[in-house]
């Protein structure tokens, strides 16, 4: 498998000599620490207008604000993958196609899946990398929250938006292979990642649809996640997602062979 | 070394290769000649494992280029027509991808680096990122990635184009350097390029194979048939009558722009027939009048545009 190791080094140098990784993670950063601001500023004036309430009322609901901000920011988090992560993936394979470097690795002995393979680990490094920072916000709230936090909720949600993360961009990478245009396969990665992400709109409704709809849907399993729970069934729904599209991703690499030029 | 027998590739209804034959010897330079669309590249891109055919087989080095395409791919060094390059890699950096995808252990990469470095003259330029390059420069790098893992079969779509003469002089010494270790497969349109460094010649048209043989057996074959072209005062249909008749002669050509009483006819010999003299008699044996009668001879550019302009079989290969 070092065609594997090869393609994955060549594809994060590719990513760290362009500027345009730098500004696309320093875009993330810097709405995702505004939001983790506002977000912070808007749980504790709730919690405020709680304990007034309470104290009105006699009651002592305690609220938590630590684990209120992180499912907040941690929503938050995955509107911004959501948005993304399209561009993430949209050159993957566009730019090798123009270039003509699909031609060499197609004709040289590595396999279709270890091409794809390497690509997408790659992304998805890259992608871990461009979340790591925002780590550090929760984990300073952690660490000053009282009683403190279980480690299991913040390892638990950056487990989900990994998981929610891969899929999408498993999911982007396929549609980069179908196409030479990058914008196309950016508007249609997202219009097909909204997609799955709505399917849970039957939520009210008690059908048995509803229930596959929701089942179906990328971000429902996302919210156990957020709330610190590791749902097995929600890892396999993430695992089949990346698996389905990985393999996708491998017939449609193995297609070009077929394609005319 | 490699042997492609009745290789056919169809998109649909076009046959852009078909029923290809041939093969190439162990340490042999073969030319692909032809036009563009003639099917070379579809042809390489079969050998090198890219693209599968529709039928027939190929085998290099004893394995089957469909069935065992692992194995063919370690053993074949590819350059497209243009250099499959990474912009944004240093030209080191970009032959030490190459050197891992291809398979070549950690231990001989540095070394076999180097040496594709020094073969092609871009050791000076080792740590240079490819987009600075020249297109010259570039070619380079294409054929050292060509080079890294010391195939047994090196194939090359048109290595000279873009490149300035004595980056092409430089190029064909290189190519030549390799004969022998390597089996090398390359496609040109530069017809002196065919005789100066290839073996042998396929000569390809329309998806079919005009011609293989050597570039001396070539010119020889179809020179040493001559074309005589004459201006006579003659009625067509008995003029075609009496040269047909005269031995040695093949076709009868009469340039109809020109028709009325003086006509312009070229005449083409078989092999190794002088007969000026016979047709001169035919002519003034008729009464005919003589304006003008004088040998053409054959050079390889007229082959190439004989063998492809017309039917591709026109030829008869003596491989």
């Amino acid at each position: 498998m070092h065609g594997l190791y090869a393609i994955y080094r060549k594809e994060m140098g590719h990513y760290f000599v362009s500027p345009i990784a730098y500004i696309f993670i320093g875009l993330f950063l810097i709405l995702s620490a505004f939001f983790f601001n506002v977000i912070l500023a808007e749980v504790i004036k709730e919690s405020f207008q709680m304990e007034m309430q309470s104290m009105q009322f006699g009651q002592a609901p305690g609220f938590d604000v630590p684990a209120a901000v992180m499912r907040s920011f941690f929503g938050l988090l995955s509107t911004l993958v959501l948005f993304f992560t399209p561009i993430l993936t949209m050159g993957v394979y566009a730019e090798e196609r123009k270039r003509g470097t699909m031609e060499l690795l197609m004709t040289s002995p590595v396999s279709e899946l270890e091409i794809v393979l390497g690509k997408f680990l790659a992304s998805l490094s890259l992608f871990a990398i461009m979340l790591l920072p925002t780590a550090s916000y929760l984990i300073f709230m952690v660490l000053r929250s009282e009683p403190m936090l279980p480690w299991r909720m913040l390892l638990a949600g950056y487990a989900g938006i990994l998981l929610l993360g891969g899929s999408l961009l498993a999911l982007g990478s396929f549609v980069s292979s179908l196409t030479e245009n990058q914008l196309i396969a950016a508007v249609i990665t997202f219009a097909a990642s909204l997609f799955i992400w709505v399917l849970d709109i039957g939520r009210g409704s008690d059908s048995g649809t509803s229930a596959v709809l929701q089942y179906l849907s990328v971000i429902r399993h996302y919210e156990d996640f957020t709330r610190g729970v590791i749902d097995t069934s929600s890892l396999m729904y993430y695992f089949s997602f990346i698996v389905l599209f990985v393999f996708l991703t491998v017939r449609s690499v193995d297609s070009m062979r077929w394609r005319r030029a | 070394m490699i042997e492609v027998q009745d290789l056919t590739k169809s998109y649909g209804q076009v046959k852009a290769v078909d029923d290809i034959s041939f093969t190439v010897n162990k340490g042999e330079i073969l030319g692909f000649l032809g036009p563009n669309g003639a099917g070379k590249t579809t042809t390489m891109r079969i050998l090198t494992g890219y693209m599968p055919a529709t039928s027939g087989t190929a085998r290099v080095a004893g394995f089957d280029v469909f069935r065992d395409s692992m194995e063919v791919r370690r053993r074949i060094g590819y350059l497209p027509e243009n250099p499959p390059v990474y912009p944004d890699m240093a030209v080191e950096t970009y032959l030490d991808f190459v050197a891992r995808i291809k398979h070549v252990p950690a231990e001989r990469r540095r070394g076999r680096i180097d040496d594709a470095l020094k073969k092609t003259n871009l050791e000076d330029r080792r740590s240079e990122l490819i987009k600075r390059l020249s297109r010259g420069y570039k070619q380079r790098v294409g054929i050292a990635q060509a080079l890294v893992h010391d195939p047994d079969v090196i194939i090359l779509d048109e290595p000279t184009v873009g490149l300035d003469p004595k980056q092409i002089i430089e190029v064909r010494n290189l190519i030549k350097g390799l004969a022998g270790n390597h089996t090398i497969i390359l496609s040109t349109h530069i017809l002196p390029e065919v005789s100066m460094t290839c073996d042998r010649v396929v000569i390809i048209n329309k998806g079919k194979v005009a011609a293989v043989d050597t570039p001396q057996n070539l010119t020889a074959q179809l020179k040493g048939g001559q074309k005589i072209r004459l201006e006579v005062e003659a009625p067509e249909r008995r003029l075609r009558e009496v040269l047909a008749q005269v031995p040695g002669a093949s076709r009868v050509e009469i340039d109809p722009e020109r028709a009325g009483e003086r006509l312009a006819v070229t005449v083409e010999a078989a092999q190794g027939n002088d007969i000026r003299s016979e047709i001169a008699a035919k002519i003034v044996e008729n009464g005919w009048r003589l304006f003008e009668l004088r040998g053409v001879s054959l050079s390889l550019e007229d082959i190439f545009l004989e063998l492809t302009t017309d039917d591709a079989t026109h030829a008869q290969p003596s491989s």
